[in-house]
């Protein structure tokens, strides 16, 4: 919207608002990129101070919500700054969810590091993971631009996502099939996969927010969707 | 008390109130310009805008109470109830029983509470006995949220009453003449906070059985008192809707700058 507020503290308080989520965003995407690389170096030390860490994001959370009380408190906000001040609240809820998600991979990863590598399936998680960190990434740039089209771009790209989780689904399921000891290895990767899908939709979560805090309207059509790996059946030969 | 309409009301066909290209001068000045409003039967229509930008203007021209004002001339057609009220034939006393005002301070006659509220149906000649006008001036003192509070002394002054029973006291005194609708301008920015919400309160419960126009300063009083809201700029009537779609994703930069508290 053109023009500042003419209380100028308001601004400030806005300003500050957006600069709480991008820490968070950044801490998140952090967290998660040195997730995946203890998760492909299976290095159970650097797992756990990792997921120690998350405890930042938890904090800068309860900040938001506290200043954003406090903001609707003073200012009452209406019309564009209202929905501005709504969205913050709600991506730093959904950004809080996906360091959650990563300190689940970090002691999952404890337990991986203690069995046999599953190596190929391993770099299908990794790609994955790197795929959600730049969805994180963007976001976060979409947001502090408040570009719908960004915004808009990074939601339609959960899509390919959901397409790798299946087919990664399907290779664990024949892993297990094929030998039963990998089943500790590929069910943990399994539940790994599934955090990092869902933080992928935690993502478009704050696609959506972009577009409510900038044009004041929810995404009318569905998202996307291909995760099939819902109704995947793999028989043994 | 309702923040929103339950469900988007037809304006075409619950029309109480439809303003077609008004008009007022103040001498050669253009204070309003071609202002079309529609205003709702038996919803809270409220009038925002910078001071100076016409809204009470506008209001006064519903009841014609811009007549008075010496060099005024209003053009355009105010149409209520399938009647242009701007007609020079229209009888203007009659009218103004028909639409009651309510003003930013209050202003009780210097007389007991009972003949302020009396006033308005002995003038109209609304009663025949002494038992109907107690019920008139009862059942008015009531719907204004104020009986129970001077039954006992309705022959006090109403001027002893404080700001918020005084600002009551003439809404009871404008619904005793039975009208339809009631026009308020800036009821409250004389007033407390609870006072102001009684009076809010009040007007909730008033839209059921009248049509309400208020002007307000206060954008949170008019998101949470009114159905629709119009946004008034330099003259202009810039947009009007709904009040939740007003103040949550208004259609103009000037209505988004004035209720965000911008520099436009």
């Amino acid at each position: 919207m053109a023009g500042n507020h003419i209380v100028t503290s308001f601004d400030d308080d806005l300003n500050k608002l957006d600069s709480m989520i991008v820490e968070m965003g950044g801490l998140a995407e952090a967290q998660l990129a040195q997730a995946i690389d203890a998760l492909v170096k299976r290095d159970a030390a650097l797992a756990e101070t990792i997921a120690a860490r998350d405890t930042m994001i938890d904090d800068l959370e309860r900040e938001v919500d506290l200043f954003t009380v406090e903001v609707l408190t003073r200012r009452q906000p209406l019309a564009a700054d209202l929905r501005r001040v709504i969205s913050a609240l709600k991506a730093a809820n959904d950004l809080e969810r996906i360091g959650d998600l990563s300190r689940n991979i970090c002691k999952r990863t404890m337990a991986l590091s203690r069995v046999p590598a599953m190596g190929s399936a391993m770099g299908t998680v990794a790609r994955m993971g790197h795929l959600v960190q730049e969805m994180i990434r963007n976001i976060l740039d979409a947001y502090i631009a408040q570009d719908v089209a960004m915004a808009d771009d990074v939601w339609k790209r959960d899509q390919e996502f959901d397409l790798l989780h299946t087919s990664l689904f399907r290779e664990l399921l024949t892993y297990m099939m094929e030998d039963p000891r990998h089943i500790t290895a590929c069910t943990h990767l399994l539940f790994i996969a599934k955090n990092i899908e869902r933080m992928g939709d935690h993502v478009t979560n704050i696609a959506e927010y972009i577009r409510l805090m900038v044009v004041g309207e929810v995404n009318e059509e569905a998202r996307p969707k291909d995760d099939q790996s819902s109704l995947t059946v793999v028989s043994p030969e | 008390m309702h923040l929103a309409p339950e469900t988007p009301i037809d304006l075409a066909e619950n029309s109480k109130i439809s303003a077609k290209n008004v008009e007022v001068y103040y001498g050669d000045t253009r204070a309003i310009k071609g202002v079309s409003l529609e205003i709702p039967e038996r919803q809270v229509t409220a009038l925002i805008g910078p001071s100076g930008c016409g809204k009470s203007t506008f209001l006064r021209s519903i009841n014609r109470m811009n007549d008075v004002i010496e060099g005024c001339r209003v053009t355009g057609e105010i149409i209520l109830d399938g009647q242009n009220i701007l007609s020079p034939d229209v009888d203007v006393v009659y009218l103004r029983a028909r639409v009651g005002m309510v003003f930013q301070r209050p202003n009780p006659f210097p007389k007991s509470i009972y003949d302020n509220v009396a006033y308005g149906p002995r003038i109209h000649k609304l009663t025949s006995s002494k038992s109907e006008l107690d019920d008139i001036v009862e059942h008015s003192l009531k719907q204004a949220g104020l009986f129970d509070e001077v039954c006992d002394r309705l022959d006090e002054q109403g001027t002893g009453l404080s700001g918020g029973q005084q600002q009551r006291l003439c809404i009871a005194r404008a619904v005793a003449v039975q009208p339809e609708v009631i026009l308020m301008d800036e009821p409250c920015s004389a007033l407390d906070p609870i006072a102001t919400a009684r009076i809010e309160e009040l007007i909730d419960e008033m839209r059921q059985n009248y049509t309400i126009v208020m002007v307000t300063h206060s954008m949170q009083q008019a998101a949470r008192v009114s159905q629709r809201t119009g946004f008034f700029h330099l003259g202009d009537l810039v947009e009007q809707g709904e009040t939740t779609q007003i103040f949550t994703k208004p259609q103009d930069e000037r209505t988004a700058s004035y209720i965000t508290g911008r520099i436009g």
